[in-house]
């Protein structure tokens, strides 16, 4: 069943200044953000995640293009006037209110009524496990405790969209970690549509209904974390999430959807045909790093040697040297006998699946 | 031998700070000292009493010049805060407008301007004008020189005030109002508290340009006492001044509690 649409971005185009000292933050922006979504707008900064959020917040105007919330115009409506709360980078809490006072701040401003918001504020501060603080201040609060107040003060007039601009991102490791699994599980638990905007991959993936990945003010692709994952669209994608190796190939053939390829230095591969690939394309190649096993030297599979070794306790990163102008990234997991039984130095053999190897279109 | 010493180690430190101190306060000390004088030679010791400052409190031309001091000060402290802080909004908040830098050059530069010189241009003004509302006239002018005093704590607090703050009111469904009532006023309380107060303070001593505007029974306090010097000084101007000095410290003292409460409840 199709669910309905919460926003609807339709070329929206932002430049700041005029002239040729403008910047153009947003090049013809579309996307679709179903009701009741986890959706992540992913990128390295300065691609424009926080300028679209922005938008979509009210803080800034589009210069061109239409933003529709519920199937509403909101383009040219106000902040204060949009069913739409945002959970700031830094918090952005009042310092000279109380948690509750924080938390009441927006029900208030909507005029509910003073028993209604007396309840909302304690719903909330128990939807976030805060209420024991509600007489303090924000100064006297961590930074998770912080966080915590603003999702509860973002969430007390029940908006439809509530968005995230890397909320987690001034929190620690630990407690970045368990923060995700926390905002996934409110998300399910309020039902309200998340939009949350961040330059970490790993939270994207973890946290995720789909993902936008955006760079230099454009959309790149948008999918499910292992849609993105597995077939990215570009080389662009493919090397921001997760590590990968690219080898530039050239289509020898195809026969029934398969191609076969021939790299610069004569290797050649096997694997499925881009669409609108033909003979004689130059292509590059795409595979993971987890996706190739390594064997002891044997007939099957690519002849390589180890050149180096990197460690990092729960997988182990091998760069081996197969004859390309790159060595190929494998990476090895952690084993029960301790390790890696390789070394550097050693002749190893590549057994790559016909289904790991992708084609990327240019 | 190390980059950095202690300061009260190096040589001489001490008794240059303290000679300094004495240089500074002993004439103020010895004014407080001789309002207690029993006796009416300014500088001949002859006893502890308060019959000065009975005198003084009895003295109606006192009375009246100090209730027309904290008339001045009231009003015109008030009326230069608001302007101040109006200024400042626009200066840290109304985005960027023609003339913004001249704009702020110009409200400071009245504490660039030698007093004597805005006395005279004041002067001028008010002959010329035919303008004529006794005390209105001193608050006028204290209005003037006491603008740029509000104004300049009132805009180092905005300007080091979080904008996202102001966001967050604004997505939280705060109107462009109720963001100032409930967020940005809030926030700047210690700032208009700190620039009235100065402003206060500076109005209240303010001599030059008071002497040369007020017209008869507009005299404040400091006027008058400089006229009690010209019949001859008695420990009464001691008792008065003391009086006067008291109320400044009092004031500065009262600042100090408030913000560093308000500072130690939003920090």
């Amino acid at each position: 069943m199709e669910r309905k649409t919460a926003i609807d971005v339709a070329g929206v185009v932002k430049r700041f200044g005029h002239g040729p000292a403008g910047v153009v933050a947003l090049k013809d922006v579309s996307l679709t953000i179903r009701d009741n979504e986890f959706f992540t707008l992913l990128g390295p900064s300065g691609c424009g995640k926080t300028t679209l959020l922005r938008i979509l917040a009210g803080f800034e105007a589009v210069s061109d293009g239409a933003v529709s919330l519920y199937g509403e115009n909101i383009a040219g409506l106000p902040a204060n006037r949009r069913s739409v709360n945002t959970v700031f980078q830094h918090y952005a809490l009042f310092p000279h209110m109380t948690v509750a006072e924080n938390v009441a701040y927006g029900p208030q401003r909507l005029r509910r009524p003073a028993k209604e918001i007396a309840e909302t504020v304690a719903r909330m501060l128990q939807l976030v496990k805060m209420e024991k603080f509600a007489e303090r201040r924000p100064a006297q609060l961590s930074g998770g405790q912080q966080q915590r107040v603003a999702l509860a003060r973002a969430l007390a007039p029940h908006p439809k969209v509530l968005l995230l601009d890397e909320p987690l991102s001034a929190l620690d490791l630990k407690l970045r970690q368990a923060m995700r699994a926390e905002l996934k599980q409110l998300q399910r638990a309020t039902g309200i549509t998340f939009v949350f905007v961040t330059h970490d991959q790993e939270e994207a993936l973890s946290m995720s209904d789909r993902i936008a990945v955006m760079s230099e003010g454009e959309v790149q692709q948008i999918g499910t974390p292992a849609e993105i994952y597995e077939y990215p669209a570009n080389r662009f994608v493919a090397s921001f999430i997760g590590d990968a190796n690219f080898i530039t190939a050239e289509i020898d053939g195809i026969i029934d959807g398969v191609a076969s390829c021939r790299s610069a230095r004569g290797l050649s591969f096997t694997l499925a045909a881009a669409p609108g690939g033909k003979p004689g394309d130059r292509v590059t190649l795409f595979l993971r790093p987890e996706k190739v096993r390594m064997e002891a030297p044997g007939d099957a599979g690519l002849a390589g040697r180890i050149q180096t070794m990197e460690y990092l306790g729960q997988s182990i990163f091998y760069q081996v040297d197969i004859g390309e102008d790159a060595p190929l990234i494998v990476a090895g997991r952690n084993r029960d006998d301790g390790g890696t039984p390789y070394k550097t130095g050693d002749r190893v053999s590549l057994i790559i699946g016909a289904d790991a190897l992708r084609m990327l279109a240019a | 031998m190390p980059e950095f010493r202690n300061v009260g180690e190096v040589r001489g430190l001490r008794s240059a700070a303290f000679g300094f101190m004495v240089f500074l306060y002993l004439p103020i000390a010895i004014l407080i000292l001789y309002s207690f004088n029993s006796g009416s030679l300014v500088m001949v010791w002859s006893g502890f009493g308060l019959n000065w400052y009975a005198k003084a409190f009895a003295n109606a031309d006192i009375q009246r010049a100090a209730l027309n001091s904290l008339i001045v000060a009231t009003v015109a402290t008030a009326l230069a805060t608001v302007i101040a802080t109006l200024a400042a909004l626009v200066m840290t908040r109304g985005g960027p407008f023609r003339g913004r830098g001249a704009s702020l050059a110009m409200i400071s530069l009245p504490l660039m301007v030698p007093e004597i010189v805005t006395a005279v241009a004041m002067l001028i003004v008010f002959a010329g004008t035919g303008l004529s509302l006794g005390l209105g006239n001193v608050i006028i002018a204290h209005v003037t020189f006491c603008i740029p005093f509000a104004f300049m704590p009132i805009r180092a607090r905005l300007e080091g005030m979080d904008t996202t703050l102001e966001q967050a009111s604004a997505d939280l469904y705060g109107s462009d109002w109720a963001t100032f009532r409930y967020v940005t006023l809030p926030i700047l309380m210690p700032g208009i508290l700190a620039g009235a107060m100065l402003s206060f303070v500076i109005s209240l001593d303010d001599f030059i340009i008071t002497m040369m505007v007020a017209g008869a029974g507009s005299t404040t306090l400091p006027v008058y006492i400089y006229s009690m010097i010209r019949q001859g000084v008695t420990p009464e101007v001691n008792a008065v001044s003391s009086l006067l000095l008291l109320a400044s410290v009092l004031l500065v003292t009262l600042y100090w509690l408030v913000t560093r409460n308000r500072d130690a409840a939003t920090a």
